[in-house]
């Protein structure tokens, strides 16, 4: 089944699978007691940010660049506040040197990122970041796990919360570009 | 008091004698010194824990103020920078101005050069007017400061919680004697939590 989502994707999963996991990694944001929601917008992550933007008890702070929430999130810490930084894979390309800030001071750092260039993608300028982005993660001492299946999600990112929290370091959720759908601009 | 602050062999502001000025009777105010001479600055003002002075990310010193200043809420946070640091992020402006944090000032040592590295010139030489930037971006009380009178109004201003508050201080460019902060980022960042949350900020 095809079926247009709000990002006007098409996408082929069965509607229970396919919108169930941002409303998971909202709940599961609760749960880690996630107060401050660092993004530059992406289709796929547009849902989960209608969730934070509902919630008066987190913060959600549009950014100019993505490496701005990375120099966030260490401040978030300084003052004893948990963040999260979502993103799409290219903005994973505009944090890396502000990475060094969170390996230097041990900062936990976790990161939700949806993927582009990779699965059935429509735009040649997101294929190479998108291919780069595990390596440049990994590069910058990034623990990175994926999740290519809509039921994988949820507990993935619940591994990467809480990797970046009790081992106090950046950590990285990679959501497959076929759990989201490719975008398709129409064609 | 503002007798004390003196200048430098150009006849602006001494960097030095600002931050000191800023830092007097600092209170509970916590303070980031953005990478180079700002760190070194904040450091000569006197080290401390509720000071975190950075080795590293560029572009980032605002945003680190932003993200502290959120959590918490009740106590002044600082961002002591350099123009070079603070136009290399310089997006974080508008970001400030949307979040209105009442608790948040960014001051700019403007030396209109890149000290750290060899006194290259940034564009605030050339006239980029890093105030207005930050007033067009929203941040209404956006100050050039360039006598020691309104460095000691703008101490005042930096406890009165009536923020967000952006200043760009012109000071005298030049280099000064490097005053070392402890380079171990975990124990920088470990000292300031402690100092903010008490002993469990280790175990949260
Ligand atoms: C991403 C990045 N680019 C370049 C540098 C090199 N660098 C270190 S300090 C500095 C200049 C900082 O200038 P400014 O913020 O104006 O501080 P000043 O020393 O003039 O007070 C530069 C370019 C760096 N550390 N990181
Ligand atoms: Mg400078």
């Amino acid at each position: 089944m095809l079926r247009p989502d709000e990002g006007g994707r098409m996408s082929s999963e069965q509607p229970g699978d396919a919108t169930a996991w941002p409303d998971q990694i909202y709940d599961l944001l609760k749960e880690h007691g996630i107060r401050q929601v660092a993004l530059v917008p992406d289709a796929g992550h547009a849902r989960l940010i209608r969730r934070c933007l509902a919630d008066n008890a987190m913060r959600v702070v549009p950014l100019t660049t993505e490496e701005e929430g990375i120099a966030m999130l260490f401040g978030a810490w300084l003052g004893g506040e948990k963040g999260v930084l979502l993103m799409q894979s290219s903005g994973v390309g505009n944090c890396i040197n502000m990475l060094s800030v969170a390996i230097a001071h041990r900062t936990p750092c976790p990161m939700i990122v949806t993927m582009r260039g990779e699965f059935g993608e429509f735009n040649p300028f997101q294929v190479p970041m998108g291919q780069a982005t595990p390596a440049v993660l990994e590069a910058m001492g990034t623990l990175v796990r994926r999740a290519d299946r809509p039921e994988d999600v949820a507990p993935t990112v619940d591994a990467t919360l809480r990797l970046a929290f009790n081992t106090y370091r950046p950590t990285a959720t990679l959501i497959g570009q076929r759990v989201i759908g490719a975008k398709t601009f129409g064609k | 008091m503002a007798a004390e602050i003196g200048t430098g062999p150009s006849g602006k502001l001494h960097r030095r004698a600002v931050v000191r000025a800023l830092l007097r009777d600092r209170g509970r105010l916590l303070v980031i010194g953005g990478l180079g001479a700002p760190a070194w600055d904040i450091t000569d003002a006197g080290d401390a824990p509720e000071n975190l002075p950075l080795w590293g990310g560029m572009g980032g010193a605002a945003m680190m103020g932003l993200g502290l200043a959120l959590a918490q809420p009740s106590r002044p946070v600082l961002v002591v920078t350099g123009d070079g640091e603070m136009l290399m992020g310089v997006g974080a402006l508008a970001t400030i101005a949307v979040q209105r944090p009442a608790n948040l000032s960014v001051v700019v040592l403007d030396n209109e050069h890149y000290g750290e590295t060899g006194m290259q010139e940034t564009h605030t030489r050339h006239g980029v007017d890093l105030a207005g930037m930050a007033r067009a971006a929203g941040i209404p009380d956006s100050r050039l400061v360039t006598r020691a009178e309104e460095v000691q109004a703008l101490r005042e201003a930096l406890h009165a919680g009536a923020g967000p508050l952006f200043a760009q201080v012109k000071v005298d460019e030049q280099s000064l004697p490097l005053v070392l902060p402890p380079r171990e980022g975990a124990i920088l960042q470990a000292r300031f939590r402690e100092a903010v949350l008490g002993p469990k900020a280790h175990l949260q």
